[in-house]
């Protein structure tokens, strides 16, 4: 018998995180760092790095000053997690970040908040005012600011972010070095998801055990999913890890769900006759919450055209594959569906796609080919007629 | 810094290297080749070209190896099969985005972007066409300067040296995703923004996106005109780099080849700009004397440090950026600026010929050239005192045209008048050249000594740091110089804008204690200007320095003040250094730039 | 002094002349004005030592820091798969009929501007689409008219 989806409320659930924060401090740095390593926690945005060894790594840098960012860059299609969550708890995500600073030693904190939630300014810097006081009550010296995007999807990726706080274009940069040791303004900086920062914090309240007996071995504990497209429950929901695609579309679908598209634009779309054998999760597709679902009467060319094009404006631009791969793409299947290229030449571009994996420079381009392979293998059809 | 080893395999050959090398560098070590686009030794690193990609054992994605410090037992392959379809892939993108007018394109031959479409035999590249029309025009406001965006790969190197080595910043990446580019502020034409006109982008373009405004043709059509009398000046440091362009090695003096070529162009005299900077020094020495004078006697205030004003990109950059400092500036135009003057007047007289029908060629290391020929000021004769500048490119280009034979061609010297010249005019060709030779006979004037170093050559000032400072004590001077009496003669000198601005912002600040300073745009001084061979780095400037100072070497005559020609020029027609004459032809004002 | 010149001034002295203030500082005077104007990015650049290709070449990297004039109301419909597939197309169009304008372009009293945006992360109650900072999440042809109807009275 599978599982049933479990619904969890780690996330949403009020705490009181002053007295987390209280009873964190009272420990060391290694043991909390220690317990969210022993958790199993993975980054949240979708990338899925374990979070406890960023912040290990970032504590283990010797520097005059460190850096906390939250990664509130919310722009992966599909997702909206985050804002909901910057909404109704930003006080556990200020308390994340905290956490976060007592671990690896810094005493500044930012929040990069995507410029399409500006409306959500005021209201963080009520939270924030009101977390700086409590905070210097409990003699921690600790401070947040927040940094604005202004409509730059690349800017989600960590390096992008920093170049984009420094006052520059937001471009990633070469890894190594990573930002841990060389951050924003060359600091040792950790950059979390908003929801990897409550988790954290949730951790520090609560211990590891009970977030890693969710989930499964990989995939660790629950997750904020941001369910859109043909379902009758849209929304945002904190499931238990570890589920199939299957029993994922037998809860939101709406009876006639022909593809998911998991991850958002540079996730993979899953068709129906793999749902049952697709589990959600580093061992299978990972996401950093988005679940669109696409019913029948969608077509898959359309939508593989909407995610080509969004990737084709928002490529940073520098580097050759993503720049010039993206338009190759997406003109690539105009042209074939207008019979100008034959139906072969989108095994070109497949071939294209792998090189782009794993030369572009950075995630974005690298994870353009997942939604691009995955929607030709499914839908081929579709593509070319 | 660290002296850490780490060892490596590349291509299964063992290697151990200096922690921090990159991996391109590792497999240089192993003469292993890695292609690069981005990548320029001049420049820092970029890594978004990725034609430089490697596998590594173990690793999910394909490093570039210019990007990448190398790391223990990491294991490389440079030409592995998956590297060789990503690389295949990458120069396919990127000539899809390339307007690939091969046989019509100036760069052809000299392209790298071609060179490695050919090294992986793309023929008939699969990939849909993505040039756009509207960036086929090209940007021809520029007097120096052409743009155009539809050759443009977008690698940066342009935008970094004009912000890294120029701190000029004319140039940027703008917009982003499908519509990135490289460009002005507000897509302006280069004429109306901050560019100097220095020519550093084009020397680094790897294609034609930026080249030299070319004039081969109207070079041609003023030769072949009967009724015009041409003749050709060459500056100091196209004697050295000419060769390149035979491929012969960089460095190699070429001088009386060089001459010989020209005369088989067609020119009808063969003249030496560095005739013209044996003058620059009598009148810059002079100006300097002056203030020096002026500060020390009168109690004057005089705008020391004085600064050279031979390098026009450096003059323009000055005008944009620090205009509040013009007074600073020597008032002398460039050897190529006070050549032309004098070609109409003087040499016209001598040479009987109406100045109406004669037209002044100049061959220059230097894209500024250009633009300075055509500055409204430069018309001192009467006329436009220099008709046309061309590059050492495009000498070459012109020489190849031609079908002469470059490297048999017999030695030939200079015609005069206008054709002599000395070893310190020489050496105007070099960074710190234009203060050796102005010590060189300032101090001699001064005290009637030659200056105190072996052979004359002063080698503090000589050699490649961004900013040199020395400082000769001036004793036992003549009597009418006395109040130099002990005097400790500051100067500096400064190649590359981005090291002239650290002097600038010194002398702004009140902090700057020197005399005189030599500026020059480009790095390594003219050697490595804009309208040199192609490519350029630190170790080819060097060779071409190198020559340059053995040229200066072998010159019987090695003090401006010792050129016969300048004797005479002073005795007949200008009469003294700063006199009326050297006002009217040879000086000139600057005027203020908008920074913004 | 030009009131731009005096806002510029009053931002770069609120946040510094770093370069870390170029962003704040690009953001407020989109905010005062609609758009980044020329005159406003050579007196940012100015206050902040940069030359004037690398003021606009940031600025042009990032959707919302527009270098052309725009209106008062910047309406930006999302038009990224969910909000496609749930109509975001009649939603433009009805706006653009309203307002007598097409997409990019400006009203000539320069008080609205129609655009396009990626996701601006409301997938689930698509479409939607911001005015200026406000978000209106799950319009239809009818919300839209009623909430432009609103923004042409404001004046």
């Amino acid at each position: 018998m599978e599982k049933q989806i479990k619904k969890v409320d780690l996330i949403f659930g009020k705490v009181d995180h002053l007295a987390i924060l209280d009873a964190c401090f009272k420990r060391t740095r290694d043991e909390i760092i220690l317990d969210v390593i022993d958790s199993g926690l993975r980054g949240r945005g979708g990338a899925g790095f374990p979070t406890g060894l960023k912040w290990k790594f970032a504590k283990n840098e010797e520097a005059d000053q460190k850096y906390v960012i939250c990664n509130a860059d919310e722009g992966e299609p599909g997702t909206f997690k985050d804002r909901e969550i910057l909404t109704q708890v930003p006080e556990k995500v200020l308390a994340g970040m905290a956490l976060c600073g007592y671990c690896i030693g810094a005493s500044e904190g930012y929040i990069y908040l995507r410029g399409e939630y500006n409306f959500l300014l005021p209201p963080l810097y009520k939270a924030i005012d009101e977390f700086h006081q409590k905070l210097k009550k409990m003699n921690f010296d600790f401070t947040i600011r927040i940094c604005s995007g202004s409509g730059a999807y690349v800017c989600g990726e960590e390096t992008a972010l920093m170049e984009s706080m420094e006052g520059r274009r937001g471009e990633p940069r070469n890894k190594p070095p990573f930002p841990t040791s060389e951050g924003f303004l060359g600091k040792p900086t950790s950059v979390n998801n908003v929801e990897t920062l409550v988790f954290a914090l949730m951790i520090g309240q609560e211990g590891p055990t009970k977030f890693k007996e969710m989930g499964t071995f990989d995939s660790r504990g629950s997750k904020v999913f941001s369910v859109s497209g043909d379902t009758p429950n849209p929304g945002i929901y904190e499931l238990e890890l570890g589920m199939t695609l299957e029993q994922f579309v037998e809860e939101f679908g709406d009876g006639d769900t022909k593809a998911v598209q998991v991850g958002g634009a540079s996730g993979f779309c899953v068709s129906r006759k793999d749902f049952k054998s697709t589990l959600i999760g580093f061992e299978g597709i990972p996401t950093g919450g988005s679940m669109m679902l696409f019913n029948s009467s969608r077509s898959m060319y359309n939508i593989l055209n909407d995610y080509l094009e969004f990737m084709e404006e928002e490529s940073c631009g520098q580097c050759t594959p993503c720049r010039v791969g993206c338009q190759q793409l997406l003109k690539g299947i105009e042209a074939v569906k207008k019979g100008i290229k034959p139906p072969s030449y989108l095994e070109d571009l497949q071939k294209l796609s792998d090189t782009m994996r794993i030369a572009s420079k950075c995630g974005l381009g690298q994870s353009v080919p997942n939604p691009f392979n995955s929607i030709i293998n499914n839908f081929r059809e579709e593509i070319i007629y | 810094m660290s002296k850490y080893k780490v060892n490596l395999k590349i291509n299964n050959i063992p290697i151990s290297v200096d922690e921090g090398t990159t991996i391109l560098d590792a497999a240089r070590e192993l003469n292993f080749k890695i292609p690069t686009l981005c990548h320029h030794d001049d420049l820092c690193v970029a890594g978004n070209c990725r034609v430089c990609v490697v596998e590594q054992k173990g690793a999910r994605l394909l490093p570039a190896s210019c990007a990448t410090p190398v790391s223990e037992g990491m294991e490389i392959q440079t030409n592995s099969l998956k590297v060789r379809q990503a690389r295949k892939h990458i120069v396919e993108l990127l000539l899809s985005e390339h307007n690939a007018d091969c046989t019509k394109c100036f760069k052809s031959g000299y392209c790298e972007l071609q060179d490695m479409s050919n090294d992986y035999r793309i023929g008939d590249h699969v990939f849909l066409d993505l040039v756009k029309e509207e960036d086929k025009v090209v940007d021809i406001s520029s007097p120096s300067i052409e743009k155009d965006d539809s050759k443009c790969i977008r690698c940066q190197r342009c935008v970094r040296t004009c912000s890294s080595l120029q701190y000029v910043s004319a140039l940027a990446v703008t917009h982003k995703g499908n519509e990135m580019r490289i460009s002005t502020f507000m897509d302006k034409p280069m004429n109306d923004v901050v560019c100097t006109a220095c020519g550093q982008c084009i020397n680094r373009c790897p294609t034609a996106a930026l080249t030299e405004r070319n004039y081969i043709d109207e070079v041609f059509d003023a030769i072949y005109d009967p009724s015009k009398f041409v003749v050709v000046q060459t500056a100091p440091a196209t004697r050295v780099a000419i060769g390149e362009e035979f491929g012969m090695e960089p460095g190699s003096r070429v001088t009386g080849k060089m001459v010989a070529a020209l005369r088989r162009l067609g020119f009808d005299k063969v003249l030496d700009t560095d005739f013209t900077a044996d003058l620059t020094i009598m009148e810059e020495g002079t100006e300097l004397l002056v203030r020096l004078k002026d500060a020390l006697v009168e109690g004057k205030e005089v705008a020391l440090p004085m600064l050279t004003s031979c390098s026009p990109g450096w003059i323009k950059f000055q005008e944009h950026l620090y205009p509040d400092l013009l007074d600073n500036l020597s008032t002398c135009k460039s050897p190529q600026q006070m050549f032309g003057p004098l070609a109409k007047t003087y040499y016209a007289e001598k040479v009987n010929k109406n100045p109406a029908d004669m037209v002044v060629v100049s061959i220059m290391p230097c894209t500024a050239k250009k633009f300075e020929a055509e500055r409204p000021e430069m018309r001192g004769s009467g006329y436009k005192d220099v008709d046309y500048v061309l590059t050492t490119r495009e000498l070459g280009r012109m020489i190849h045209q031609a079908g002469i034979d470059f490297e048999k061609l017999e030695d030939e010297k200079y015609d005069s008048i206008l054709g002599e010249s000395t070893g310190a005019a020489v050496i105007f060709g070099s960074t710190g050249g234009v203060m050796e030779a102005a010590l060189r006979t300032a101090y001699e004037l001064v005290t009637g000594r030659e200056v105190p170093f072996t052979n004359l050559n002063i080698k503090p000032v000589r050699g490649m740091e961004g900013v040199k400072e020395a400082s000769v004590k001036i004793k036992d001077v003549k009597p009418e110089w006395s109040f130099l009496e002990g005097v400790e003669l500051n100067v500096a000198i400064a190649h590359g804008l981005a090291n002239a601005k650290i002097l600038m912002d010194k002398i702004r600040a009140g902090e700057a204690n020197h005399h005189f300073i030599e500026i020059m745009a480009c790095p390594s001084g003219c050697i490595g200007g804009g309208g040199q061979p192609m490519p350029t780095n630190m170790e080819i400037r060097k060779k071409r320095a190198a020559g340059i100072y053995e040229e200066d070497e072998a010159m019987t005559v090695r003090k401006s003040h010792e050129n016969p020609e300048v004797t005479e020029i002073y005795q007949s027609f200008l009469h003294e250094p700063l006199g009326h004459k050297s006002h009217d032809l040879l000086h000139t004002h600057y005027y203020p730039r908008k920074r913004h | 002094m030009t009131k731009i010149k005096e806002l510029v001034k009053e931002q770069a002295e609120k946040h510094g002349r770093a370069r870390t203030s170029l962003m704040p500082i690009l953001q407020e005077v989109v905010r005062s004005e609609n758009y980044l104007s020329e005159e406003a990015m050579e007196a940012i650049a100015e206050e902040l030592d940069l030359s004037t290709a690398d003021v606009f070449g940031t600025a042009s990297f990032y959707t919302f820091l527009d270098t052309v004039p725009r209106g008062k109301y910047v309406i930006r419909v999302c038009k990224t798969i969910t909000c496609h597939m749930k109509g975001k197309d009649e939603i433009i169009r009805t706006i653009s009929d309203m307002l007598k304008i097409k997409l990019g372009e400006t009203t000539t009293d320069k008080k609205f501007s129609l655009l396009q945006a990626n996701c601006l992360g409301w997938c689930h109650k698509g479409p939607v689409m911001l005015i200026n900072d406000e978000v209106y999440p799950e319009i239809t042809p009818e919300k839209v008219t009623e909430i432009v109807n609103q923004y042409l009275k404001k004046g």
